[in-house]
């Protein structure tokens, strides 16, 4: 590990000493060259902190090592790649954290959107109040809101599990998905809908064609983060889950009192390759119907 | 309002009527009529108990100061605003609480609201794709030529620029081609030419198609030049209504006189009612105006004559108004001078260039004209009413 560390100060060192040496050769001063890119070197390191993480999790999925833990580099191989799912048990949480991810998603997607409009094109009794509600899951403690939830479940008879996760977390991304969208609702000139409907489009086309498309780079936004939330979420998960739905979250922690499998971090370089191209999708995307 | 401008805006319709008659018979709409057409917003009332018949077919002006309630009243109208009172019709149908897609209007909105996500192309599909027309490529693209913007297709509403978004929007509402078409302020942001290029297009295509044109502007000339009927708005009400003579020639109100043109008004009081003639006196000095020009119940007028109306003598006259020239203004066509009254009020005196040598301030002249050209206003109303708004413009570019 201190090895990688040395290897890309020495990296930084190198490329910093080329452009100095550049510098000098093109007789306008290291000095000169070192206040004019200040900060780029800055930004470059600020990068490299943030993304260290991310470095050590992909290049110690190419790792195999002697013992049970992953914390050394031993030597390189690709033998968990090749098996992602020879860890007792990952593959199995893996695929509940998916499931109740993407139900979650769904749910809090669908219902935050409805809640947004309401908030946002709507005057009503109550609104200010309900807006004001809406903040409080993103206010409350985690272990709070997992307690609470747990007396609820347990006095209410809801038997813990893979449901009492799926409408735990429904309510807690539900506010992040009501925010994201109420802020791009808020940003779009009603007098679109105006003019559709000045040309004869329906309420239902209206909605469609016109709002719904605008509207949907923030309902992508909310849904891209309660998917997140809801994967990466242990403490609310913890406690209402029993021993037959254990997600991602839960096993890594769990492994990492006995051992930690190479594979996770297989599944970390996915998870980090993934949400890159998602967002450089949804870039994509955005330039082509920039506005 | 007085009686006289009650009287025409029943009065005018009619003639407007007969012109319209063929387009009555191959579109299915009508008239368009407002008929007691209020809206209040909180205790504000925005629009104020409008009684309104617009003929089909007719290039109808609406001209008012901002915040006078020109959009609100096209915003009723087109659907998206709900009247506190009164109804809307369009021929025999009350479309009073018709919702705004089941209506054959159209709108160009002042703030343009193309849709940011479509193309150029697609925008101006939009209301014929709704009502599933046929051959929607043509019409789009005969549409986009007709605005100058064929080769703009593929372009987002945002990489044009302020006059291409307004001439797009005028493009998506002019090709579904409906009964009314209500333009509020579609030339504001063009330039000079192609404003007044437009201005030929936006009529030839009223007269080809038969349209109704309701047409909000700020621009004097252009509702002049345009419109076959003008209604002249104020504070939510029609302060006077009438073809663009008319309007011009015989404002019944302070604020007709001054914001269309300019109006000199002097404080007199009329001293013999003919059938003809009426006589009046203004700063002990006699002057008479026809009968019919006289807009005033009341003996306290406001004796109006319209700049361009005035001829300067210079020196001494018998008759006339004597003064001096404070100000001249060289204008190119025409050359407008202040002129100052023995009693201190300052009017103004339109000249054309027709060679006779520019007078210079200090110079003692006297006015003279025609008094088939005076009218009379009660002399209860502000007569520097309407005063902020007129641009003058007229008188400016046309001399
Ligand atoms: N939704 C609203 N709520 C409250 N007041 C409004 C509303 N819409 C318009 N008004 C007011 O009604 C009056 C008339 O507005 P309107 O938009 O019809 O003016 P306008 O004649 O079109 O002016 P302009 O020439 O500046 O476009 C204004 O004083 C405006 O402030
Ligand atoms: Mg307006």
């Amino acid at each position: 590990m201190v090895a990688l560390l040395w290897t890309l100060a020495l990296l930084d060192a190198a490329v910093l000493a080329y452009f100095l040496i550049r510098s000098l050769v093109n007789g306008r001063g290291p000095v000169r060259w070192l206040r004019e890119n200040v900060i780029l070197i800055i930004a470059v390191l600020s990068f490299e902190y943030l993304l260290l993480p991310n470095i050590v999790v992909v290049l110690f999925s190419f790792n195999q090592p002697n013992g049970r833990f992953n914390y050394t580099w031993t030597r390189f191989s690709l033998h968990a790649w090749q098996h992602p799912c020879d860890a007792a048990g990952m593959c199995s949480s893996l695929g509940l954290s998916l499931k109740i991810g993407l139900v979650a998603t769904l749910a809090a997607t669908v219902l935050g959107t409805l809640i947004a409009f309401a908030l946002g094109r709507h005057r009503f009794r109550g609104r200010a109040s309900t807006n004001l509600l809406i903040f409080m899951p993103m206010a409350t403690p985690e272990v709070v809101m997992g307690s609470s939830l747990l007396t609820l479940f347990l006095s209410l008879k809801i038997p813990l599990g893979t449901t009492a996760i799926l409408i735990a977390h429904v309510m807690f991304c539900l506010s992040f998905v009501v925010v994201t969208v109420k802020a791009r609702i808020a940003s779009m000139d009603p007098r679109l809908e105006q003019a559709a409907a000045d040309l004869y489009a329906t309420e239902t086309q209206a909605f469609l064609r016109v709002t719904l498309p605008l509207v949907a780079p923030g309902i992508a936004a909310g849904a891209l983060l309660a998917f997140s939330l809801s994967f990466d979420d242990y403490i609310i998960t913890n406690f209402n889950a029993t021993t037959g739905s254990i997600t991602f979250p839960m096993y890594i922690w769990g492994a990492a009192q006995r051992g930690t499998p190479v594979q996770i971090n297989v599944i970390g370089t996915l998870m980090f390759v993934i949400a890159v191209l998602a967002v450089l999708v949804g870039q994509t995307l955005g330039r082509r119907r920039r506005v | 309002m007085t009686d006289a401008s009650t009287e025409q805006v029943r009065s005018e319709p009619v003639s407007g009527r007969a012109a319209a008659g063929k387009a009555t018979a191959a579109h299915g709409g009508g008239d368009l009529q407002m008929r007691s057409l209020t809206k209040r917003f909180g205790t504000f009332t925005a629009v104020d108990d409008l009684d309104l018949v617009i003929p089909q077919g007719s290039f109808f002006a609406l001209l008012g100061p901002s915040g006078c309630g020109k959009t609100t009243t096209l915003r009723m109208v087109a659907g998206l605003e709900e009247p506190t009172a009164g109804t809307i019709s369009i021929g025999a149908e009350d479309i009073t609480a018709t919702r705004p897609y089941k209506r054959p209007v159209n709108t160009v909105f002042q703030s343009y609201a193309l849709f940011p996500h479509l193309d150029i192309f697609e925008n101006v599909a939009f209301g014929l794709r709704r009502r599933g027309s046929k051959n929607i490529k043509q019409q789009v693209n005969e549409a986009l030529e007709l605005v100058e913007l064929a080769q703009m297709g593929r372009r987002k509403p945002g990489q044009l620029s302020g006059g291409q978004q307004q001439r797009v929007a005028l493009a998506r509402a002019i090709v579904n081609r409906p009964s009314v078409l209500l333009l509020d302020e579609p030339l504001g942001a063009l330039d000079l030419k192609l404003r007044r290029q437009m201005q030929i297009e936006l009529k030839r295509i009223q007269t080809e198609v038969g349209l109704t044109f309701v047409h909000v502007t700020h621009d004097q000339e252009e509702a002049m030049t345009m419109a076959d009927t003008i209604a002249v708005m104020n504070q939510g009400r029609i302060e006077q209504m009438g073809g663009p003579t008319d309007l011009y020639e015989n404002p019944t109100t302070t604020f007709v006189a001054n914001f269309l043109g300019q109006s000199n008004l002097v404080r007199a009081k009329v001293t013999s009612r003919g059938s003809d003639v009426l006589e009046v006196e203004a700063e002990g000095q006699a002057f008479t105006l026809p009968a019919r020009r006289s807009f005033s119940d009341s003996d306290e007028i406001w004796f109006g004559v319209r700049p361009e109306k005035l001829s300067i003598g210079q020196g001494d006259a018998a008759e006339g108004l004597r003064g001096v020239i404070t100000d001249t203004s060289f204008i190119g066509v025409s050359t407008q001078y202040l002129v100052r009254l023995p009693w201190g009020q300052e009017i103004t005196a339109v000249r054309q260039n027709d060679g006779a040598p520019i007078l210079r301030p200090g110079e003692q002249v006297t006015l003279t004209w025609d008094p088939r050209h005076a009218f009379a206003l009660d002399a209860s109303q502000d007569a520097h009413a309407g005063e902020d708004f007129g641009e003058g413009e007229l008188l400016g570019s046309k001399g």
